[in-house]
C-alpha cells in the first residue's frame, strides 16, 4: 500500500511541477515567473523527499535543506532587486 | 502488528494528502486570473502539502530505522516560516510594479509610498488607468 | 551584568542554535555536542548587533493555545482554498482590505502578518512603515468588517496579550 501511495504522491507532485513550468513559460509578468520559480523549488523539495522514501535512504536530506535555503534567499534577492533596485545597501 | 498496519495507513494518508495539497496549490497558481489571486495557491496549499510529505517521511524513517528521525522538522519549520515572507515580498513587488488585478476586485491598493519601497534604480512602470481601454480589455481576456 | 550574561546574551537563541546543529549533523557524539555548544555561544556574540531586543513572552500558555489554533486554521484554510480552486462555476470575489493595526512591536507585526498569510484566504501584502495599517489581499471577500473583526479577535488580541500585555 505504501508503494501505491508513494506513486500517487509522485504523480501529483510531477503534475504540479508541470503546471509550475507552464506558469513559468506563460506568466505575463516578472512576479508571476518568480512565483512559479519559488513554487518549483518547494515542489522539488517534495520530489527529493519522496525519492528518499523510495530509495529508503536519508542521504538526500541535505540536498533538500540546501534547496529550501537557496530557494528562499534567491527569491528574496530578486524581490529586493525589483523593489529597491539594489540587493545589498 | 496492527500498530504497523495503522502506521502504514497514516504514512500513506499523509503522502497522498501532501501530494493533493501541493497539486491544488499549483493548480490555483495556474488557473487564477490575476497575480494576487495566484499568490494564494503556493503560499498555503504547497506549504502544507510539503509539510505533510515531510511528516510522512519523518514517521516512515522513525519506524524502519533505529532511533527517532526529526530532521525533517527543520525543513518543515523553515518552510512554514519562509513561505509567508516570500508571499509578502512577492505581493509587495506586485503592488510596486502595478500589476493588473481583475476588474471584480473590491477595494483598490493604495499607491506605495517612497518610504515603503525606497528609491531604486529599477524604473517603476506607470500606473495603468483603472477603466481599461478596449485593446487592454482584449489583451486582458487573452492573458487570463 | 554578570559574566555569564555577557557570554550568553540570548539563551533561547543559543539553545535553538544548538538543537539545529545537532539535527543537522544527526548525531549526539560528544565532539558534535561540543562543537554545537561553541557555535551556539559564538554566533549570538558575533551577530549581536543585528538583533533588536526581543519582547518577552508573557503568557506561555496563551502562546501554546495560539500555535495550536493557527495550526488548525492552516488546515482549515487549505481546505477552503482547495474548495475555491477546484469548484467550477462561481468565481471567487477577490478584494483588498486595509487592516488597522493595534500591535506596535516589529516582532508582533511580523508574526501577525505571517499568520494572516498562512490562514483563510488572505495574504498580507504591504505594511506601512509607520506601522499603522496592514494591506491584505483576500481571495474570497464576503464582508470586509467581519473579516477585520475575525482577524482582530482570533489572532491580534492573543498576540498582543502574549507579547505586549
Amino acid at each position: 500500500m505504501l508503494d501505491t501511495a508513494l506513486w500517487i504522491s509522485l504523480a501529483l507532485i510531477v503534475a504540479a511541477l508541470a503546471m509550475n513550468v507552464a506558469r513559468l513559460a506563460r506568466g505575463p509578468d516578472i512576479p508571476d515567473r518568480l512565483l512559479a520559480l519559488d513554487t518549483i523549488y518547494v515542489n522539488s523539495i517534495a520530489l527529493i523527499v519522496l525519492l528518499g522514501l523510495w530509495l529508503n535512504t536519508k542521504v538526500y536530506f541535505e540536498a533538500a535543506i540546501l534547496i529550501a535555503m537557496l530557494g528562499f534567499v534567491s527569491t528574496m534577492a530578486i524581490c529586493r532587486y525589483l523593489l529597491r533596485g539594489d540587493i545589498i545597501e | 502488528m496492527a500498530f504497523y498496519v495503522l502506521l502504514e495507513w497514516v504514512i500513506s494518508l499523509l503522502l497522498i494528502a501532501g501530494g493533493v495539497f501541493a497539486f491544488v496549490g499549483s493548480l490555483g497558481m495556474l488557473q487564477f486570473k490575476d497575480f494576487f489571486m495566484r499568490l494564494h495557491g503556493p503560499t498555503k496549499g504547497t506549504t502544507l502539502g510539503i509539510g505533510c510529505i515531510l511528516m510522512a517521511s519523518m514517521v516512515y524513517f522513525s519506524v524502519v530505522q533505529p532511533g527517532i528521525h526529526v530532521q525533517e522538522l527543520l525543513i518543515t519549520l523553515f518552510l512554514f516560516i519562509t513561505a509567508p515572507v516570500t508571499g509578502h515580498m512577492l505581493a509587495k513587488t506586485g503592488l510596486h510594479m502595478h500589476l493588473r488585478y481583475t476588474r471584480d476586485t473590491r477595494g483598490s491598493p493604495p499607491e506605495l509610498r517612497d518610504e515603503d519601497v525606497g528609491q531604486g534604480r529599477v524604473e517603476r512602470p506607470p500606473r495603468p488607468r483603472r477603466p481599461a481601454s478596449e485593446g487592454q480589455k482584449r489583451r486582458w481576456r487573452l492573458r487570463r | 551584568m554578570t559574566s555569564l550574561g555577557r557570554l550568553l546574551p540570548t539563551p533561547t537563541l543559543s539553545l535553538v542554535l544548538l538543537i539545529i546543529w545537532l539535527l543537522l549533523v544527526r548525531s549526539l557524539a560528544p565532539g558534535q555536542l561540543l562543537l554545537g555548544v561553541l557555535l551556539a555561544m559564538g554566533i549570538p556574540l558575533l551577530t549581536r548587533r543585528l538583533w533588536e531586543p526581543l519582547p518577552r513572552v508573557r503568557h506561555p500558555w496563551t502562546l501554546c493555545r495560539f500555535v495550536a489554533r493557527v495550526l488548525w486554521d492552516i488546515l482549515k484554510a487549505n481546505l477552503e482554498v482547495s474548495y475555491l480552486i477546484l469548484k467550477p462555476g462561481r468565481a471567487p470575489r477577490p478584494g483588498f482590505v486595509e487592516y488597522p493595526l493595534l500591535v506596535r512591536e516589529p516582532l508582533t507585526i511580523t508574526l501577525l502578518a505571517n499568520t494572516i498569510t498562512l490562514t483563510p484566504g488572505t495574504v498580507s501584502t504591504n505594511i506601512r512603515l509607520d506601522r499603522s495599517t496592514l494591506l491584505i489581499h483576500v481571495l474570497d471577500l464576503d464582508d470586509e468588517q467581519a473579516l477585520v473583526e475575525a482577524i482582530r479577535t482570533r489572532y491580534e488580541r492573543p498576540l498582543k496579550e502574549i507579547f505586549e500585555c
